[in-house]
């Protein structure tokens, strides 16, 4: 074993410990959300996570868009094979470990798909940063897309763009210098895309290719590593996350909201004519109080916070918005993003606490109070995320816990108390219309 | 027009009736001028049919809906419940109504509290008596061309599309759909209890984005089959064109060609 294969496997190891720490650190900021049981019908949730999130059935809806994704996503999963080969040869310095064990023809075949997906792959990226930055398509806009989120967008695409070339390169050197039966360049494989360049390396000298394609060969993996890390801090997360957030999503009509069990018991004491107004509520257990309704992001149940870090900010939900498109300040994209942003933070405060929420810290009245309850957020939401429910968990907080709901509406809820309408008109006028005929 | 004939649950239990369904008749069809009408326009097509149907009259509250959305669980679930009581009481199973809002409501969010109901809502209610042969449609419409406004709490929260693009079929009259439609529908404007407030501050009214996106299908009608939405779009075309489109909910128009 070289020093190389030495630095090699240490890098190796420490990039992958600081992705499995920081993915967890991700994982116990989840578990601060309250409990969700969703356990059930797991055969449907299978089929659901298959045809949404592995079969991207939902990103059809926009095909330009769709097809893009789907290059790059068939690109990431296949060219990962190649990865495999390249951290064996890293650990053992073999070269193109793979083509000693598998067939030529398999091999060549292999390795010529990967090429022309990484090509695919750089076309897709490219076209997506002219749809960012030239065509400047709206929905990447929005009062949310600040820097961060932005440069984030950009920054991925170029850190793929990078990689491929990378991959490109590395293919080229090496297949010159297997023509030239340099020791070690074994023949394998077939090059139909970096065949292309090879003209144009052709008549450097030996030691410059082999510094070029070690120098890729280190570009690529590092790069590789380095990207592992990047996504648990950017949007990227999509690519692991979505696969449970479509798991756990909801399964009911969307238009079916959940009833609040801890609301329940206290209207049932309340209806009940047998009740103690004064006995102590069964079960009281002050650490387990829970709130009506959410004030912070803890206060929302777990799957709510794994689907703000699943949250990719395509902006399909906000640009089918009826608020959001009518010019109002909410934007659910925004709404997963902010929930996203204060659980981080909370995660980093440990056992200290600040005195913000997730309420008016970050989400004001006015964004929740727009919100029209239609579900064309949660239906255009390509991964079955759910803003709606953080966004009627917050009104409930501000209604229930606040007394804090728009005059009108108050006046709405208590028609509703006194005379069972939303209006003020009495229950024996209920039959009124059957007078009018006309 | 020839009387309605409309009995109360309390008027079955004194003769020791039962009736096949009850009419969820809803806030806004029992107070909303408007709403009334498409009220009257649903008994009208029942009476033809021979439906042996009851409303709960007095007796009925509001589903709760506007409250939950509104983010107060408390009055939804102290509505909810009172409600469950007095249609189980009567040993209500089936349930029409002409509200998307109730609908859902008691459909999808009674069940857990206790009320179990077979909830249609009219315009599936009515296609069903098509099928069963118990309507005959004379097209006596006055108007050419129509287009219809998928409401959200119909469409996209419950997956129907089907039976009101069905009674349209049935009305034969030339039809244009809205570009966005189904799945696709935008809001009215009114849900989430937005109709008993004023918007937020932005650029544009919702309902006028949605009503200037249905006039410009050139339809003489924009049908519907929401009370809410019905308010929001006849407002909506107001405003754009001093109503010379009508908007209409669609069991109207059945009810027109009886």
């Amino acid at each position: 074993m070289q020093i190389e294969n030495i630095i090699f496997i240490l890098i190796f190891v420490f990039a992958v410990s600081l992705f499995v720490i920081n993915l967890r650190k991700i994982i116990s900021n989840i578990k601060l959300g309250k409990d969700i049981d969703r356990s059930d019908n797991k055969r449907l949730r299978l089929r659901n996570m298959i045809r949404v999130a592995f079969g991207q059935s939902k990103m059809f809806n926009r095909p330009i868009a769709a097809f893009l994704h789907l290059l790059i996503y068939v690109g990431f999963v296949i060219i990962n094979i190649e990865v495999v080969e390249i951290i064996i040869d890293g650990i053992f310095g073999t070269h193109r470990f793979l083509a000693h064990i598998i067939n030529e023809n398999l091999y060549s075949f292999l390795i010529a798909s990967f090429e022309i997906l990484a090509f695919l792959v750089l076309f897709s990226c490219f076209a997506f940063l002219a749809r960012r930055n030239i065509i400047r398509i709206k929905r990447f806009f929005g009062n949310e897309m600040t820097s961060w989120p932005k440069t984030d967008a950009n920054l991925i695409l170029i850190f793929e763009i990078l990689l491929m070339f990378a991959f490109i390169l590395m293919n080229t050197s090496d297949q010159i210098l297997q023509s030239r039966n340099i020791d070690h360049y074994i023949t394998a494989g077939a090059f139909p895309i970096s065949s292309l360049i090879v003209p144009f390396l052709d008549h450097l000298t030996t030691s410059s290719l082999i510094f070029i394609e070690r120098f890729t060969w280190w570009f690529h993996i590092l790069g590789i590593l380095a990207f592992l890390n990047y996504v648990l801090i950017s949007k990227h997360l999509h690519i692991f996350f979505a696969f449970p957030s479509t798991y756990y999503a909801n399964l009911n009509k969307l238009g079916k909201f959940d009833n609040l069990d801890s609301v329940t018991n206290e209207v049932k004491l309340m209806l009940d004519p047998n009740a103690d107004p004064f006995a102590a509520p069964q079960n009281q257990d002050q650490s387990n109080v829970r709130l009506f309704g959410a004030k912070d992001a803890t206060d929302l149940n777990w799957v709510q916070l794994l689907n703000s870090y699943s949250c990719t900010e395509c902006g399909r939900c906000s640009s089918v918005c009826p608020a959001n498109q009518t010019g109002k300040l909410l934007s659910p994209r925004k709404v997963m993003m902010d929930t996203r942003d204060r659980i981080e933070e909370i995660g980093k405060l440990k056992d200290e606490k600040d005195n913000k929420s997730l309420l008016g810290d970050y989400i004001t009245k006015e964004e929740l109070w727009a919100c029209t309850t239609c579900n064309a957020c949660t239906d255009a939401c390509p991964i079955n995320l759910d803003p709606l429910s953080i966004i009627v968990d917050l009104r409930r907080y501000l209604v229930m816990e606040e007394s804090a709901a728009p005059t009108e509406l108050n006046n709405m809820f208590s028609n509703v108390e006194n005379n069972g309408a939303p209006w003020q008109f009495p229950a024996a006028d209920r039959l009124k219309w059957l007078d009018e005929n006309k | 027009m020839e009387s309605l004939k409309v009995r109360t649950i309390s008027d079955f239990v004194n003769k020791g009736e039962k009736p096949d369904i009850l009419f969820w008749v809803g806030s806004a069809g029992s107070f909303d001028d408007r709403a009334k009408k498409i009220t009257r326009a649903f008994v009208k097509i029942l009476n033809f049919a021979n439906v042996n149907f009851a409303v709960l009259g007095e007796q009925e509250s509001s589903s709760g809906d506007a409250a939950k959305r509104a983010g107060n669980e408390f009055l939804f679930q102290m509505q909810a419940l009172m409600n469950i009581e007095i249609l189980n009481s009567y040993e209500i199973k089936d349930i029409v109504t002409t509200c998307p809002h109730a609908y859902n409501t008691l459909k999808n969010e009674y069940s857990d509290l206790g009320g179990i109901y077979n909830v249609l809502h009219h315009t599936e209610f009515i296609s069903k008596l098509l099928d069963e042969g118990k309507l005959k449609l004379n097209s006596k419409l006055n108007f050419k061309h129509l287009t219809y406004h998928d409401p959200c709490y119909l469409g996209r929260g419950n997956d129907i599309y089907d039976a009101p693009r069905k009674l349209i079929d049935a009305l034969q009259i030339q039809f244009t759909e809205i570009p966005r439609n189904k799945r696709n529908s935008f809001c009215c404007g009114a849900g989430g209890a937005q109709m008993f407030k004023e918007s937020e501050n932005g650029d544009f009214e919702i309902n006028i984005v949605r009503s200037r996106e249905a006039l410009q299908t050139n339809a003489d009608v924009i049908a519907t089959a929401c009370p809410f939405c019905n308010t929001m779009m006849t407002d909506g075309v107001k405003n754009l064109e001093e109503g010379k489109t009508s908007v209409m909910d669609i069991s109207e128009l059945i009810a027109e060609c009886l």
